[in-house]
């Protein structure tokens, strides 16, 4: 999730250096309006239902954002890295506030509908997994795990991402009855960002970075 | 939306009615878009006026029937139904309309007849949610009923609600109204009728079978395969911080029709 954002020589285009916290502030602005729209009775005529998916909504949009840096960098030479770490914990703040709507708002912590939802209803099942996938990521989201870590662990550790995009589709397409397309179009862009990491490590076996000689 | 004359209904609930603004702003009607706003949104290009709904099949007296006409001819009563979403929420809606048996009893069905179909129009042009690239259901939308099910005195077509004709985006001019059964049975903007000796098919049965049984009654102890049947959230009371209520069992109409499904194992007749 997070990105060795300072590391040197990053290439790419002369970007404007935002502040990361600005990153933070701009990233918290949807939940800080669903919130006060939420409150001022503004979501609708089911309210909870609209918090609970657009939160879970904008979790999977991070995600989705921090699975766009690298192809961006590597194809289109748009070097993005040094927000990676916000946006992934962005991803992750967000499903965190969706699990606490679902738990507090939605189920009013009910322990026996929750367990029974999280042992019988496959989407609740895989959300649960996908939001557990997401923890140590988040936890290990700073320079300090890194550097206890080592690089190499590290970034083998945060290949879990890719496990937890494709739990987050499957989450969202197993909630909504029958086909509809936004759900589609959003395990698609998972496909094509997972499919072109596939396909780089087939055809680029040795890492031009090693080239050493 | 045109005034409409209507009578009380002893089958009315005194239940807190679900503002007229829910009623009609929350709606699945997926001919107009998947979204819940979709139908408010852009059910008003379908012209309702003039409508015929034809029926035919295995009647004595087929016929074509204009809608002012029915509405003419029928006494109106109000019905206040408690309404539930498979989705597992829930409505009050005070409804406009008259027995459905009053029109079956109208055309004489023979003896041969067992089940109602019923067919939505299927007009493309005026709805925007069938021309997609992906249809979420195979259109015309069409639904069914046991004929029993059909005479019972709680089912209703009902031509409006809050004491007006239909908006649109509730299936002006004229639905289907079966308030012991989800709300995908009510099938809306009916265009056909037809008396048949087997079991109809049924859009939603068609296009997921193992989650939409033909029956589709409230039932809390039968769960859809991917979430629970047990609560249901009344839209409108609490916002955000609404409170699940338990679901009833044939969503608390269980004295009137209890007794249609004696002998039937409901976990198999979803």
């Amino acid at each position: 999730m997070a990105g060795r954002a300072s590391a040197p020589g990053a290439k790419g285009l002369a970007l404007p250096h935002v502040p990361k916290i600005l990153v933070y502030i701009i990233g918290f602005v949807p939940a800080v309006w669903l919130f006060y729209a939420g409150i001022m009775d503004q979501l609708g005529a089911d309210p909870m239902r609209y918090l609970e998916q657009a939160l879970g909504l904008w979790a999977l949009r991070f995600l989705v954002a921090t699975l766009a840096i690298t192809p961006l960098r590597q194809l289109f030479n748009i070097n993005l890295l040094r927000y990676r770490r916000a946006i992934g914990l962005l991803a992750f703040y967000y499903a965190a506030l969706h699990l606490i709507t679902y738990l507090v708002l939605d189920q009013g912590l009910d322990g026996a509908a929750i367990v029974a939802d999280i042992v019988k209803r496959p989407y609740i099942t895989i959300g649960m997994a996908t939001f557990v996938i997401l923890v140590p990521l988040a936890v290990t989201s700073n320079n300090a795990a890194i550097r206890r870590m080592g690089g190499q662990a590290w970034a083998k550790l945060h290949k879990l991402v890719y496990v937890a995009a494709i739990g987050a589709v499957l989450h969202y397409i197993l909630v909504v009855k029958s086909w509809p397309l936004e759900p589609l179009i959003y395990a698609a862009i998972v496909a094509v960002l997972l499919g072109y990491r596939l396909f780089r490590s087939l055809v680029k076996k040795p890492s031009p970075r090693r080239r050493t000689a | 939306a045109a005034p409409l004359q209507a009578g009380k209904s002893p089958f009315s609930t005194d239940e807190k009615l679900t503002s007229r603004e829910d009623v009609t702003s929350y709606n699945n009607f997926y001919e107009f878009g998947t979204g819940k706003d979709d139908p408010a949104a852009k059910a008003k290009s379908l012209k309702t006026s003039p409508w015929t709904v034809k029926v035919d099949g295995m009647v004595g007296k087929p016929a074509e029937f204009a809608v002012e006409d029915l509405i003419k001819s029928s006494a109106l009563e109000e019905r206040i139904y408690r309404m539930r979403c498979v989705e597992g929420w829930s409505m009050v809606i005070p409804w406009v309309g008259f027995p459905l048996a009053d029109l079956i009893k109208r055309v004489e069905p023979l003896g041969s007849a067992k089940y109602v179909a019923f067919e939505t129009a299927y007009r493309p042009e005026e709805m925007p949610g069938m021309d997609t690239l992906f249809p979420v259901l195979e259109w015309p939308y069409v639904e069914g009923l046991r004929l029993d099910e059909a005479m019972n005195p709680l089912t209703i077509l009902a031509v409006g609600l809050y004491g007006e004709t239909l908006p649109n985006q509730n299936g002006a001019p004229i639905r289907l109204v079966v308030p012991w059964k989800y709300g995908f049975k009510g099938i809306k903007s009916i265009t056909r009728i037809s008396f048949v000796d087997k079991q109809p098919p049924t859009s939603w049965n068609k296009q997921a079978p193992s989650e939409y049984g033909f029956y589709a009654n409230v039932n809390p102890s039968v769960d859809h395969p991917r979430w629970s049947q047990a609560t249901e959230r009344r839209i409108g009371e609490g916002g955000l911080f609404v409170k699940r209520r338990p679901t009833l069992m044939f969503n608390g109409y269980a004295e009137q029709v209890a007794s249609l499904y004696t002998g039937m194992d409901l976990r198999k007749l979803y």
